[in-house]
């Protein structure tokens, strides 16, 4: 995952709020909480660059927190929250 | 110390919770008061229009306001939501602004052809209510012919391709025992189950002592609810039964103006959709938009404040319970900062109910309703003092005399 290009599903939507940000599917009617302020950071900016870690060193998310981070990403691929690129 | 001073930093998703959000999670919007039936338990007291309900252009400016503070859907309820003749317009207006709609309907107005205009109709979701899986037992509660037009509405929107519809169910003493029953009715109609609990508001608080399940039945909801688990909804509205052991799916606290809030059909906004009383009553949206009312009330921010258990705090269970329910207590007259009136471990039995609070509006029907609920306790009634109280036509006035 983390050499490939992913993005934020389009039928996904995600509101700030003080612990991270909800994020709603407007297909599925899932509602998912997104528990950390980077991790938002991170979902949202997967689709303007090349890979997942490109993305991790844009925002700047240390390598020690990146197992973390992937993982995270892991559980929102399995909900469709976030999609491959290609498959965009 | 102050309140504030002494909160801790949040660190769990559901300490969060408690200390609110900038906008509900779960916003249930009653949008008439009028309705074509008079269930004996209905949460607002509804039946009549109220003629302050909102226009059709107030809503369609309050939908662009949740669209706006991104609250992603809202329940619609009533009242019967259908009998508005705006009510398929604000539907499609809702989901053109990403506003997604589940309403609730009693099913007399689901025909045919609207079920297919569901079906075809993304971001909307329909909770089709009945209280008894047979006519005998629902039909007393909700009304004559009630049972047959749910599961007409509920064939319809199964034959049109609406799936996992829902079928919505407020538990009651009557119907625990049916549980199973309702199950096979969902699946059979490719539906989900949602039950619910009874709550002693509107007309609720009149029908409460009749009607709220048996201490041994909560026991029953609970290992059937621990059984389904995720495959029942409930709405999150049993966390006064996780005191019996493990919590029940969902987030297991009051959401009442912290995740949860009621705008009623004259714009009134009230903490949650069971405590329509002007003691939760935090603003109108007429006066101060939605988003001022949410965010700004005292009311609702003295709700996200660290509550007082009272007693309850040194009871063992109080972590998973939390006290119950709010309304349920103040419906029925039991302090706040007590026990709820079902609790589990049956510690309402020591606190003495005060006066129950007189409701602050009422819009039930006056005069004769059709599909009127006829309650099993009829057999009870008083019995009449002469034969024309029964019938204006005496049978004995009828036998031929005199030739």
């Amino acid at each position: 995952m983390l050499d490939e290009a992913w993005v934020l599903n389009g039928s996904v939507a995600l509101r700030p709020e003080p612990f991270g940000a909800l994020a709603y599917d407007f297909t599925t009617r899932r509602l998912s909480f997104l528990k950390d302020p980077a991790l938002v950071e991170v979902v949202r900016a997967l689709g303007e660059h090349a890979t997942v870690t490109e993305t991790f060193d844009a925002v700047g998310i240390a390598p020690a927190d990146r197992p973390r981070f992937g993982a995270a990403l892991e559980r929102l691929a399995g909900q469709q929250m976030i999609v491959r690129r290609d498959a965009a | 110390m102050t309140a504030v001073a002494s909160r801790p930093a949040a660190t769990r998703l559901v300490d969060h919770f408690e200390y609110g959000l900038d906008a509900p999670i779960c916003l249930t919007w009653e949008l008439t008061y009028a309705c074509n039936l008079a269930c004996v338990h209905c949460l607002s007291s509804s039946g009549r229009r109220d003629p302050r309900e909102l226009t059709t252009d107030e809503c369609k400016a309050l939908i662009d306001e949740f669209e706006r503070m991104q609250i992603f859907y809202v329940n619609i309820g009533g009242g019967e939501p259908t009998v508005r003749p705006d009510f398929w317009e604000l539907l499609d207006y809702a989901v053109a602004h990403h506003v997604g709609v589940k309403f609730s309907t009693n099913g007399f107005r689901i025909t045919s052809e609207r079920a297919r205009q569901l079906a075809a109709t993304d971001y909307v979701d329909v909770q089709v209510s009945l209280d008894g899986a047979t006519a005998e037992v629902n039909d007393p509660i909700r009304g004559a012919g009630t049972y047959d037009a749910a599961l007409r509405a509920m064939d319809n929107l199964r034959d049109a391709g609406m799936k996992d519809f829902k079928l919505s169910v407020v538990c009651t003493r009557d119907n625990i025992p049916q549980l199973d029953e309702f199950k096979k009715i969902a699946d059979d109609h490719g539906a989900q189950l949602r039950l619910t609990r009874l709550r002693p508001a509107g007309r609720g608080a009149d029908v409460w002592e009749d009607l709220h399940p048996l201490p041994h039945q909560q026991r029953e909801l609970y290992d059937w609810l621990v059984a389904h688990g995720e495959g029942v909804l409930t709405g999150d509205s049993f966390f006064h039964l996780a005191a019996f052991g493990d919590a029940l799916p969902g987030l297991n606290l009051c959401g009442a103006g912290r995740v949860v809030c009621l705008v009623d059909p004259v714009g009134d906004v009230y903490a949650c959709p069971f405590a329509i009383h002007d003691n939760f009553l935090a603003g109108n949206i007429r006066d101060e938009g939605f988003k001022q009312v949410w965010q700004e009330s005292a009311l609702f921010r003295s709700l996200r404040e660290p509550q007082t258990g009272g007693a309850c705090t040194s009871c063992s269970a109080y972590d998973s319970c939390r006290g119950g329910c709010m309304a349920a207590k103040f419906f029925t007259g039991m302090p706040l900062d007590g026990p709820d009136p079902e609790c589990v471990k049956g510690n309402a039995e020591f606190v003495s109910a005060g006066d129950r609070p007189a409701p602050s509006q009422d819009h039930s029907h006056r005069g004769t309703v059709r599909n009127a609920p006829v309650p099993v306790s009829i057999g009870r009634r008083r019995p009449p003092t002469t034969m024309c109280d029964e019938s204006p036509v005496n049978a004995a006035d009828l036998t031929p005399t005199g030739s």
